[in-house]
């Protein structure tokens, strides 16, 4: 990830313990990318899992968005103060 | 005494149903589909376009901002913001239930946020959800770093930069040609472009395109962007290696194999139509396409299909058959002539595309016993090389019960073990539990009601 | 080419016959299974796994005590095979008419040797937070497991074939005649014939009280820790009780996988096996009754399956006197899966005659029940 801050329009989000601001309009799944994160998801044997077909269709870019988990971060769009977990998804809150 | 406890009190669903009435309800926002909506709405009708990505455009017309868009993706959005039609997109359609009588159509839609469920009921549908790419597998092509090539053209166009990336890219057809140049633009190093197919395949299939010169000159200005990495044919990678991610590539050429130092692999094999919802509905399909008639109208009343669904066959195939679909599911009585004669004439080009770019019958033998063939469940190739059907493997193995619902590894053992694939149920994406409850009102509350004494 | 004549056909390769093959083999006896289709594929496939203590009738809780302690007693071969998982089951309460039942059942079992502890709310609720507050309690049966019913099945056929059993697959028996069975223009004659064909039992046997009943599931993405032990509503045996139209029961299971398995329905609607979306609706409004978190659970799937219903909620395990050679392993209904051990291992003692464990009169399929129920 390059040290200066991108230009035009940004959001913050908090990806795991980083908080980062990156480019309004990008998929979460293009921020992860820019932001160097390999393993997006580990797969059932626990293998390091990223994005493949970028587009809906394979589920490997899942990550957990806001507390939902499962969430296919190539479809959707970085928004302000959004919260982003990598890895295995976690107890669903009560 | 016994008493009994009447359960049939139901609870209130936390999340609303949206409901909306239309005329036409067209589902995928890619050039087929924003065709056909401009069409049926300049024919007066009303109508709701849904597309699952975060704007419309689909593959090929994905774009964060217009200007990066070609002139004629500019005049369709342009013609399609000019027309009445609703376009909602960040929904993904989980389930059509097929009219009932003189009924309508029912789609029920979730949107990726969250909120109330989007139920749409329209007199006539029309289904543009193109096509996706085909992985196959290899090993080690489950390792991060390895991606499509429509893949990264999606992910570079939504905004990921992979500069200073060594990329190889490898695979089959003119899609590696702009992903080439648009990462190499992009400053990304690409080390090695691998064309499965024969050079004089490809040859041929170039000849042929002399009737189309603007087509061979976009071809060759592509390959301008990239002009110092070398394209090679009959060539294919047959592993990928890496710890935590891709490192490096095997790259065979048939007898000789070399290894290939990379950070990124773009890989894919040709296109596969998206027939899941068609087959929901109950389209029928032919050879992994939805079958329609000459007004675009599928097996099922009220139900038209266009664009890559029906056939790969790109852009400017997918834009005439939507207009022909979105024509007659407004209504019209028989389609435009021009339009059909302009349709002949790109199937031609199309059935000839995808005859020069099969997968050729090596990449059947590139995964080995242990490589993983379902991704979401991890099923090893060895699980179910001997079985003899997907609906076996998914008992036995749980092969394609994963999220992907076996669109990844069913198409991928389609070409490798030739199996057919299963049924499809709702939902037709992953969903909410609460979308499914959400969807259909109960009309009769149903009571379980329990003794208290006695069994 | 002659082939020796076996002793025992079993007709149909799902669990049940699975097991009664092995069973059979174990005796000594040269075994030949014939399935239609693909062993292991039909209702055996579709249901829930459950290995569960059920007391719609004391037979049923003899039948289903009896096997579940046969699952426990099984080779780590084959529970590793089934991914046997002993979960236990939680019987959910929602006010005291309900706990008054509970405290019953707990008298039942006590007396009966099944291990269960009585839940009052804050248990309950400590056990699984995902229940909604306001319950009056449950019944704890830590026996209870799950397990994954095809592979189980795959795991018992490897065992019959172990000890001599063939297994012939795409093989569909047209007719059983006395001491036989004919298919694809050939007799094969044996001393005993096995009906075991599940829910499409009737057809070769006429007569036989059994008929489809249609059940749907649907399964999410990996939630771990979503729930810890199989989860269902008390009203779930009355649903499974009443041979009549159509209700919907709360029961979910956590999957080794960390999934969560939601049901259930039932329906009599012959063979239709499509989903018909206000039922899974109902199911699924029902299971947030009682789970409200379950609602913003990812479903990645749904089926359908056909439990063999009997007008009793009974089994028929046993000679089927009309046919010489005859005899039945069908009409589980949804404890397929449960008992289908204690099936074969009453089929066996009878085959062979030996006292059986329990009294398997009971299960008489000549007990003279109405073909059709209502």
């Amino acid at each position: 990830m390059s040290g200066t801050p991108p230009a035009g329009p940004t959001v913050t989000i908090h990806a795991d313990d980083r908080t980062a601001r990156v480019p309004a309009g990008i998929s979460v799944a293009a921020a992860l990318l820019e932001l160097g994160v390999g393993a997006f998801r580990r797969s059932v044997s626990g293998e390091a899992r990223g994005p493949l077909c970028g587009m809906g269709t394979c589920h490997e870019c899942r990550v957990t968005i806001d507390g939902t988990a499962h969430r296919r971060s190539c479809l959707i769009l970085v928004a302000e103060g959004m919260r982003i977990e990598t890895g295995a998804p976690s107890e669903i809150a009560s | 005494m016994t008493s009994t406890v009447d359960a049939s009190v139901r609870i209130a669903t936390p999340l609303a149903a949206a409901h909306l009435t239309t005329d036409v309800v067209v589902i995928g926002g890619g050039p087929a589909g924003m065709a056909a909506t401009a069409r049926a709405a300049e024919a007066g009708r009303r109508v709701v376009l849904l597309d699952e990505g975060p704007n419309v455009g689909g593959q090929i017309w994905r774009h964060r901002a217009r200007a990066t868009l070609g002139a004629e993706a500019r005049r369709w959005l342009d013609r399609l913001s000019r027309s009445p039609a609703e376009v909602y997109h960040g929904l993904a359609v989980v389930d059509i239930v097929p009219s009932v009588g003189d009924g309508p159509i029912t789609v029920v839609a979730e949107r990726h946020r969250g909120g109330p469920v989007d139920i749409v009921h329209a007199g006539a549908l029309v289904l543009a959800t193109g096509a996706r790419e085909r992985f196959l597998p290899f090993p080690g092509w489950t390792l991060p770093g390895v991606i499509g090539i429509g893949g990264a053209q999606a992910m570079v166009k939504q905004g990921a930069s992979f500069a200073r990336r060594r990329v190889v890219i490898a695979g089959t057809g003119p899609l590696m040609l702009p992903v080439a140049a648009t990462l190499s633009a992009a400053g990304a190093r690409v080390v090695l472009v691998a064309e499965q197919a024969r050079a004089s395949a490809v040859r041929d299939f170039a000849l042929s395109l002399l009737w189309h010169p603007e087509t061979l000159a976009q071809a060759a200005l592509y390959r301008l962007a990239f002009l110092r990495s070398p394209y090679e044919f009959d060539t294919w990678v047959t592993e990928a290696t890496g710890r935590d991610r891709v490192e490096a590539v095997m790259v065979s050429a048939g007898r000789r194999t070399r290894r290939v130092s990379c950070d990124l692999v773009c890989t894919g094999y040709g296109l596969v139509p998206n027939v899941e919802l068609p087959r929901l509905v109950g389209c029928a399909v032919a050879e992994g396409a939805v079958v329609v008639n000459e007004q675009q109208a599928t097996s099922v009343p009220g139900v038209f299909a266009a664009g890559e669904v029906t056939g790969v066959g790109g852009v400017s195939l997918a834009l005439v058959e939507g207009e022909i679909a979105g024509a007659a599911a407004a209504g019209a009585v028989r389609p435009d002539s021009a339009l059909v004669r302009r349709r002949a004439a790109l199937r031609g080009v199309a059935a000839s595309l995808e005859r020069t770019f099969a997968p050729r019958a090596e990449l059947r033998s590139l995964a080995r016993d242990d490589t993983i063939i379902c991704r979401c469940e991890d099923v090893r190739l060895a699980s179910v090389a001997r079985l003899a059907s997907s609906r076996q493997a998914k008992l036995y193995s749980r092969a394609g019960m994963g999220a992907c619902q076996g669109r990844v590894c069913g198409s991928a053992l389609e070409f490798v073990l030739g199996w057919a694939p299963g049924t499809v149920r709702p939902p037709a994406e992953p969903a909410r539990l609460s979308t499914l409850a959400a969807a259909v009102p109960s009309t009769v509350d149903i009571a379980a009601s329990t003794p208290t004494s006695g069994h | 080419m002659t082939r020796p004549r076996p002793d025992a056909i079993v007709v149909g390769a799902g669990i049940v016959g699975a097991a009664c093959a092995a069973a059979l083999a174990g005796e000594g006896l040269r075994v030949l299974v014939l399935e239609a289709e693909v062993a292991a594929l039909g209702t055996t496939a579709a249901g829930m796994g459950h290995l569960v203590v059920m007391d719609d009738s004391p037979d049923q809780l003899a039948l289903t005590k009896y096997s579940t302690s046969l699952w426990a007693a099984q080779s780590d071969t084959l529970r590793t095979a089934s991914e046997l998982e002993w979960c236990g089951t939680i019987w959910v309460a929602e006010d005291d008419a309900q706990m008054d039942a509970v405290r019953a059942k707990r008298q039942l079992y006590a007396e009966h040797g099944i291990e269960s502890v009585v839940l009052d709310e804050r248990e309950l609720a400590r056990r699984e937070p995902h229940l909604r507050p306001g319950l009056a309690g449950g019944l704890h049966v830590p026996g209870d497991g799950v397990v994954y019913p095809p592979t189980a099945a795959l795991a018992m056929l490897d065992l019959a074939r172990e000890r001599g059993a063939e297994v012939r697959e795409g093989t569909r028996v047209e007719e059983i005649i006395p001491h036989g069975v004919r298919f694809a223009g050939t007799t094969v004659h044996a001393d005993v014939v096995v009906n075991a064909a599940g829910a499409a039992a009737a057809g070769l046997t006429p007569g036989l009280p059994v008929i489809p009943r249609k059940g749907h599931l649907v399964i999410t993405e990996r939630h771990p820790g979503f729930c810890r032990h199989q989860i269902v509503e008390l009203g779930y045996l009355t649903s499974a009780h009443v041979l009549t139209g159509e209700s919907v029961a709360f029961n979910v299971q956590p999957r080794g996988t960390g999934q969560v398995l939601v049901g259930s329905s039932r329906e009599l609607v012959g063979w239709d096996p499509s989903i018909n979306r206000q039922v899974l609706a109902r199911m699924i409004e029902r299971a947030c009754r009682f789970m409200p978190a379950l609602a913003s659970l990812t479903a990645v799937r749904t089926w359908t399956g056909f439990r063999p219903a009997t007008p009793d909620k009974l089994p028929l395990i046993g000679r089927w006197p009309d046919t010489p050679g005859l005899w039945i392993a069908a009409g589980h209904e949804g404890l397929g899966i449960t008992t289908s051990l204690g099936t074969a291992a009453l089929l066996a003692d009878l085959v062979v005659g030996r006292d059986c464990a329990i009294d398997a009169g009971p299960y008489a399929p000549d007990r003279g029940l109405s073909v059709v129920a209502e």
